[in-house]
């Protein structure tokens, strides 16, 4: 690991001037993936900036939405009681991630900020674009099961590992920041970019700017929401696809409204607007939810290893909505 | 950069050591402090050896800087026992055979008694079916969904989850008997 400093900051405009201007300094959070990205030299900063004493609070607002402090931990998250009821999408998500101890540590915003798992980023002796621009990407003709099928590029085919981004893209979230030029917003969605052909710039932050908080508007529907992940062992590993639905049904069995986003199939939380589109005002029937899939998962390309996540994203995206409906798929 | 002194409770006594800041509180326990009962398997997350309790807390050491829990009460498996005597699940996976080798035990230790606070405190987990419940419904599946985190290379889970069930949480899937023929 290389040398670095430490400051520990009381506050966001404290951390944001300890950060100001180091164009090598890093926000610290858990430090679940920066501390092991440290480790293997992929991320070197010169200075730490601790913000797990920033504002962690989990406060429902008078909306019926909920404002979430960045610094807040996984586990406080998907045990808040408003989450439970209003969101358990979002509580089944960042259940479904990581380990106990691991969700424990982790915080909101750097869940947010993950890096991808993709073992050639890891790897320091092995080509990719993402840790070194330019110098090719050894995924692409490599071991590739766990790699993008939508919105790839030929610069990068990684994949964006937070199960609970997934979720917050499914509803909406707003993302508020703070930094050198002063607060702003952003949606989500929005956050995170295609890789195109400069994977290593991940999102929209500027220099120095810090995750504050994450604000989850009303979505009455949401409390007929649920999250599921698909992976290769039982538990503790990343989705190979996982769906973030939630529906809106009338009485007469009309799909009134819905939200579905896809996880561990692009380098961002996927937000499954075309199968929205689709089914909005269809029969909620396991026809128009393959229907709905196949729109979204047209454009879907897969390489040696996995392009059986196209057939099995469109399975997921059945399943989920069908277990919605009441269906026990 | 280079040195910082630290100040720590582990295990109810106070310390202060002066550690490189890069050290993990894994490496801080081990090296500095002596306290090799807490295992480094795979140094990055992956296999829970390190677990520690932190105020109460289960969590990875190997992923923790040290320098960011100064202040903080760690608890290692040293620190489990009382009075000289072993915690109840520590006696409790020595009937249960819930090891073979032994590496991944204080890790699988710190971490069940961590779970049985989270249980405590009506903490859900991805298998719990109602979110809404005012406690959570511990059976077998739960179980080890909570300690997904702990791996075991001798594949010792049923003991494991056999001496957990029998100690910190009373389950209908505690089967004793089987163990105990």
């Amino acid at each position: 690991m290389n040398p670095f400093t430490y400051e520990r900051a009381s506050d966001a405009p404290a951390a944001i001037g300890l950060a100001k201007g180091n164009a090598v300094a890093r926000y610290l959070g858990g430090g679940t993936n920066l501390v092991d990205l440290m480790r293997e030299t992929v991320e070197r900063p010169e200075m730490l900036v601790d913000v797990t004493g920033l504002p962690d609070g989990i406060e429902p607002r008078a909306d019926g939405g909920l404002l979430i402090g960045a610094a807040a931990t996984n586990t406080a998250l998907a045990a808040d009681s408003h989450v439970r009821t209003h969101y358990p999408l979002l509580a089944r998500a960042i259940l479904a991630g990581a380990s106990a101890q691991i969700r424990n540590m982790a915080t909101v915003g750097g869940n947010i900020l993950q890096r991808t798992r993709c073992r050639y980023f890891y790897d320091t002796a092995a080509a990719c674009n993402k840790r070194q621009p330019g110098t090719g990407c050894d995924a692409r003709d490599g071991f590739n099961r766990y790699h993008a099928i939508l919105g790839a590029s030929p610069a990068c085919i990684a994949t964006h590992p937070s199960d609970m981004c997934v979720a917050l893209a499914a509803l909406d979230a707003t993302v508020h920041l703070d930094g050198p030029d002063g607060p702003r917003s952003i949606a989500l969605a929005d956050l995170h970019r295609l890789p195109g052909d400069r994977p290593d710039i991940e999102t929209e932050l500027k220099p120095g700017e810090l995750i504050t908080a994450v604000e989850i508007p009303p979505l009455p529907f949401a409390r007929r929401s649920t999250y599921r992940k698909v992976r290769d062992r039982a538990s503790y590993a990343f989705a190979l696809v996982s769906v973030a639905a939630a529906l809106d049904l009338d009485n007469d069995g009309t799909v009134r409204d819905l939200r579905l986003a896809l996880g561990g199939v692009a380098h961002k939380p996927w937000r499954a607007s075309a199968a929205e589109a689709a089914l909005k005002g269809r029969p909620a029937t396991p026809e128009s939810f393959r229907a709905a899939a196949e729109a979204e998962l047209a454009a879907a390309t897969g390489l040696r290893d996995n392009a059986f996540k196209i057939e099995l994203a469109k399975r997921t995206i059945v399943a989920v909505l069908g277990n919605l409906t009441g269906d026990d798929a | 950069m280079g040195n910082a002194l630290m100040n720590f409770t582990i295990n109810g006594q106070s310390v202060e050591v002066e550690a490189d800041i890069r050290s993990s509180l894994l490496d801080l326990l081990r090296n500095s402090l002596g306290f090799t009962g807490t295992k480094k398997g795979c140094d990055q997350g992956a296999c829970g050896a390190c677990t520690v309790l932190v105020d109460g807390e289960r969590i990875n050491s190997c992923l923790a800087l040290a320098v960011q829990y100064q202040g903080r009460s760690i608890t290692t498996v040293e620190g489990l026992g009382i009075d000289g005597a072993l915690h109840p699940l520590q006696q409790a996976f020595v009937e249960h055979d819930g090891f073979q080798c032994g590496y991944c035990t204080p890790g699988q230790l710190c971490s069940a008694v961590g779970m049985a606070g989270e249980i405590e405190r009506n903490i859900p987990s991805v298998v719990t079916a109602d979110l809404a419940a005012d406690s959570v419904a511990i059976d077998e599946r739960e179980l080890r969904e909570r300690m997904s985190g702990n791996l075991c290379r001798c594949g010792a889970y049923n003991g494991i989850i056999e001496a957990i069930s029998e100690t910190l949480v009373k389950t209908p899937a505690s089967s004793q008997e089987r163990v105990r023929a």
